[in-house]
C-alpha cells in the first residue's frame, strides 16, 4: 500500500477518463415521479369514487357512532356516517353519512332511512346482529324521479324494506283486535304476508294495511273474506264452548286470516275491491250474506237470567238473528217490571222459505212484512225464552207456533214489531224440580235413620255371640275331625300291617281258589277219582300243554 | 482542523467497500480498487441528486401511507379501517399511552426525523456549509441506524393478519396503506444511502 509521501503535481495526475453517466440520475428521477403519479391516480380514484354526501334528521342518535356506523341497502354497505350533530333547535339528531358513488342513484326523493337497531317480536327477530355489531342505518329506495341529499329518517323500520312483488289491500274494520304491524296474514295456516300499516280512521274506525306476498295474492279473490285471528277466540255462547286459533304465533302477535267467502255469484269481470271488510272473526267472515236485520221487540213477566246480548233467536230450530238489547221496563198499571228484549231478525238467513216468501210479496214493505207476521201470530207464533244449556244455565229466544197459548194482541203497525210471548218451560221444570225437592224432604228421615241403627246393633249383637261361643266348638270339632282322618289315612297307607294281611289274604285265597279250580277240573275229566282216588298222571301228549295241566 | 487536507488534495480515492485509500496514480482506467477490484469512486456521483430523488419519493409515498388504512378488521363487533394515525388516537384514548408512543415513535416521528435530517444533509452540503459538521456526520449515522425500526408497523400489521383469522370472530386484512408505508420507509433508507456523508466534509470554492 504505497501511497506517495508528496502530494503529485497536478500535471502528473491522469487525467480522469469523464463517462457518461447521466442517465442514472434520470432513472433515479423515475422513483418520485412514480411516487407522485400513484399518489395523484389514488387522488382520482378517490374523488371519482366519493359519492353524494347526505344527512338524514333522527329524534335520537342512539348508537350512531361517526365513521362506525354504515348505511346499508340489502344488507350491502353503501356508505358511512361522517358526522352526529344536533340540529339548530336541539330537538333533532342531524346525521351525515358519506355514499359511495353507485349509492347516488338510491338517493330519492321518498328514499327512506330508519336505524337497524334488534327487535324482538313475538312474530319475528330481526336485527340480531346489530346487537353485537352496533346499528346501521337501513335505506329503502324510492321510485321518484328528484334527486334529494337531505331526508327524515323514520323511528321505526318500514314493516316492506325491499320492494317484494305482491299485493297491497286496505281492510277496513270496527275495531283491529290484537293487531301489530308485521303480523302475520294466514291463508289456510300459510303465512302469506304481513300487516304493514294499521291507522285509526277520524270515525274511529280502523284501516289496516296488509301486504300480501307473490305469488300469494293470486289467493286474493273478491269473494275474499278477511277475519282476525288475533289471540284465542273463546266463546262459551248457548251452543257450548268454541275455541279458536289461527297459530301460536297468532294467538300472541295477533294476526289475519283470509280465504274465500260463501261462493255467491260475482261477476266474473269483478276486480279486486279497493277495500275489505274485516270481520272479528271466521263465524262472521263466512256466514253468508244477512242483509238487512228487522227489529223485534218482546216483552217478558219472568225473569231471564242467563239471556244475554247476542243470545241466538231460533225460528223453528233455525238461527235466524240474535238479541241486541236486554232491557227491563215498568208497567204503570200493575206496577210489574217486564223484560224487555230486543232481537234482530235476519229474515234471509230463512233460506228457501224468505225466497218463496219474497216471491209472493210478503216481505216487500213494512206493511206486508206487519201484516204476515201478525198471521203468523194468529196460529200461535209466540216467543218463548228457553234454556239452551242445563250446563251454562244460558238462555235463547225460541220463535215457535204454539197455538195452544190463548190468544194476544198483535199490533202489526208497531214499530219494532212486538211479538207476543209465553213463559219459558225452564221455569216448568224449575217446579217439577222443586215437587221433588219437597217430596224428598217430607220422608221420615230421621225415623228410617233410628231404626237402620237399630237393626245394625241387633245384628253387632249376633256376631258378637256367634264369634264368643260358636265359633271355639267349632274349632274343637274341626281338630276331632282332624285326628279321625289322619288315623284313617294311616290305616290305609300301602305299609299298614292292614293292608299287608289283606293282600297275603287275597293271595292266598286266590292259590285256594285254583286249587279248587283245579280239583273241579280233575273231577269233571274223573269224577271217578271221588271214589279210586288220583290216578298217577301221565306224561302230557302234547308240548303247547295248558300250563294249569302242568302243574300238580 | 482547516489544515487538515483532503484526500483529493492528496491524490487518494478511498473504497467504499474495503476501506482502502488508493493512491489515484495507481488506479487504472476502468477506476477499480486495486484490492477488492469493486468500482472506486472519488466521491459518489450524483450521490445528492440521488439522495434528493429519493427523498421527495418518500415524502410522496408518507402522504398516503398516513391517508389510507393500514389494516382492516372485521368480526362480532362489527368492522373498521385503520389508519397509523387514527390507531395512535385510539391506544392513546384508551389508556395504552405507552403503545400509543411507542408507535407515533416508530411510524410518524422516526420517518419524519429522517426527511428532515435528509433535507438538512442535503441543504448544507448543497450550500457548502462548514457549520457542525461533526454533529452533521453524526446525524447522517443516526439516520442511517434507525432506518429499518420504522418496519415496526409493518411487521404488526404482517403479524396480525397472519394471526387474527378467525373467520366470524374477526378477521384483519393488511390494506394499501401499509405497502405505501413500507415504501416510505425502503425509498429513505435508499436515500440515505445515497448519500456521501463525505461531502459534508468537502470544502469547494
Amino acid at each position: 500500500m504505497s501511497t506517495a509521501p508528496t502530494p503529485p503535481a497536478e500535471e502528473e495526475l491522469p487525467t480522469p477518463a469523464v463517462r457518461n453517466r447521466r442517465w442514472i440520475p434520470r432513472l433515479v428521477w423515475v422513483v418520485p415521479i412514480a411516487a407522485a403519479a400513484i399518489g395523484i391516480s389514488l387522488l382520482i380514484r378517490n374523488w371519482q369514487n366519493a359519492g353524494p354526501q347526505i344527512t338524514i334528521t333522527f329524534l335520537s342518535g342512539e348508537g350512531i357512532q361517526v365513521g362506525k356506523t354504515l348505511v346499508k341497502y340489502r344488507d350491502v354497505t353503501v356508505g358511512r356516517v361522517s358526522d352526529v350533530v344536533l340540529s339548530a333547535d336541539h330537538k333533532t339528531v342531524v346525521v351525515s353519512a358519506d355514499l359511495s358513488k353507485d349509492a347516488a342513484s338510491l338517493l330519492n326523493a321518498d328514499t327512506q332511512f330508519w336505524v337497524v337497531r334488534p327487535r324482538i317480536g313475538v312474530g319475528s327477530v330481526s336485527g340480531l346482529d346489530t346487537l353485537l355489531s352496533g346499528v346501521y342505518i337501513g335505506l329503502k329506495t324510492g321510485t321518484a324521479t328528484r334527486r334529494e341529499r337531505e331526508f327524515a329518517g323514520l323511528e321505526n323500520p318500514p314493516a316492506l324494506s325491499h320492494g317484494p312483488r305482491g299485493r297491497e289491500l286496505q281492510l277496513h274494520a270496527a275495531r283491529a283486535g290484537s293487531l301489530g304491524i308485521g303480523a302475520p296474514v294466514y291463508f289456510r295456516r300459510f303465512q302469506v304476508g304481513r300487516v304493514i300499516d294499521e291507522n285509526l280512521l277520524p270515525d274511529g274506525s280502523t284501516r289496516v294495511t296488509v301486504f300480501v306476498d307473490a305469488p300469494y295474492d293470486g289467493f286474493v279473490k273478491p269473494v275474499t273474506r278477511f277475519w282476525n285471528a288475533s289471540g284465542i277466540d273463546v266463546r262459551l255462547g248457548a251452543d257450548g264452548l268454541n275455541v279458536q286459533t289461527e297459530s301460536l304465533a297468532a294467538v300472541l302477535a295477533g294476526g289475519l286470516a283470509f280465504d274465500d267467502g260463501p261462493t255467491e255469484v260475482v261477476p266474473a269481470a269483478a276486480g279486486i275491491p279497493g277495500e275489505f271488510t274485516l270481520y272479528k272473526n271466521e263465524t262472521e267472515a263466512m256466514a253468508p250474506p244477512d242483509g238487512e236485520p228487522q227489529f223485534i221487540r218482546m216483552r217478558f213477566t219472568q225473569a231471564l237470567r242467563g239471556l244475554d246480548v247476542g243470545a241466538p233467536v231460533e225460528f223453528v230450530g233455525v238461527n235466524i238473528g240474535s238479541v241486541v238489547a236486554v232491557d227491563l221496563g215498568y208497567e204503570p198499571q200493575d206496577r210489574s217490571f217486564p223484560v224487555i228484549v230486543t232481537a234482530k231478525l235476519y229474515p234471509r238467513r230463512m233460506g228457501t222459505a224468505h225466497e218463496v216468501l219474497t216471491a209472493q210479496g210478503k216481505t216487500g214493505s213494512d206493511e206486508t212484512i206487519g201484516a204476515f207476521v201478525g198471521t203468523l201470530v194468529n196460529r200461535g207464533l209466540r216467543a218463548q225464552p228457553r234454556s239452551a244449556s242445563l250446563l251454562t244455565g244460558k238462555l235463547y229466544i225460541a220463535l215457535d207456533f204454539l197455538p195452544s197459548s190463548p190468544r194476544a194482541a198483535f199490533d202489526p203497525s208497531s214499530r219494532p214489531l212486538e211479538l207476543p210471548t209465553v213463559n219459558g218451560s225452564f221455569q216448568e221444570l224449575e217446579a217439577s224440580v222443586g215437587g221433588l225437592v219437597k217430596k224428598v224432604s217430607g220422608l221420615p228421615l230421621e225415623q228410617i235413620a233410628a231404626d237402620l241403627h237399630t237393626d245394625l246393633k241387633d245384628l253387632h249383637d249376633t256376631l258378637s255371640e256367634l264369634h264368643g261361643r260358636v265359633l271355639p266348638s267349632a274349632l274343637d270339632t274341626l281338630s276331632a275331625l282332624h285326628g279321625t282322618l289322619d288315623s284313617a289315612g294311616r290305616t290305609l297307607d300301602l305299609e299298614s300291617p292292614l293292608q299287608r294281611s289283606l293282600a297275603e289274604t287275597l293271595s292266598e285265597s286266590r292259590s285256594t281258589l285254583q286249587a279248587v279250580r283245579e280239583l273241579a277240573d280233575y273231577l269233571d275229566r274223573h269224577p271217578d277219582a271221588l271214589l279210586r282216588g288220583r290216578r298217577p298222571q301221565k306224561m302230557p301228549q302234547r308240548p303247547a300243554a295248558p300250563s294249569l295241566e302242568a302243574k300238580p | 482542523m482547516t489544515a487538515l487536507r483532503q484526500s483529493l488534495e492528496l491524490g487518494l480515492v478511498l473504497c467504499r467497500t474495503c476501506g482502502l485509500a488508493a493512491s489515484r496514480a495507481s488506479l487504472d482506467a476502468d477506476w477499480r480498487c486495486p484490492r477488492c477490484r469493486s468500482r472506486i469512486e472519488h466521491r459518489t456521483p450524483f450521490s445528492t441528486e440521488k439522495t434528493l430523488a429519493w427523498l421527495i419519493a418518500g415524502i410522496v409515498f408518507y402522504i398516503p401511507a398516513n391517508l389510507l388504512p393500514v389494516m382492516h378488521t372485521s368480526g362480532l363487533m362489527g368492522e373498521a379501517d385503520s389508519t397509523i394515525l387514527g390507531g395512535i388516537f385510539e391506544f392513546w384514548r384508551s389508556g395504552d399511552w405507552d403503545i400509543a408512543l411507542l408507535i407515533f415513535i416508530a411510524s410518524v416521528a422516526v420517518p419524519f426525523t429522517k426527511f428532515i435530517a435528509i433535507g438538512l444533509l442535503l441543504l448544507s452540503v448543497r450550500n457548502n456549509s462548514r457549520w457542525q459538521q461533526h454533529q452533521r456526520t453524526a446525524l447522517y449515522r443516526i439516520v442511517e441506524f434507525i432506518g429499518y425500526w420504522s418496519m415496526l408497523d409493518v411487521i404488526v400489521v404482517a403479524l396480525t393478519s397472519a394471526l387474527m383469522q378467525f373467520q366470524v370472530l374477526g378477521t384483519a386484512e393488511p390494506r394499501a396503506g401499509i405497502a405505501f408505508f413500507c415504501a416510505v420507509v425502503v425509498v429513505t433508507m435508499l436515500s440515505a444511502l445515497s448519500f456521501d456523508p463525505r461531502l459534508i466534509w468537502d470544502r469547494r470554492a
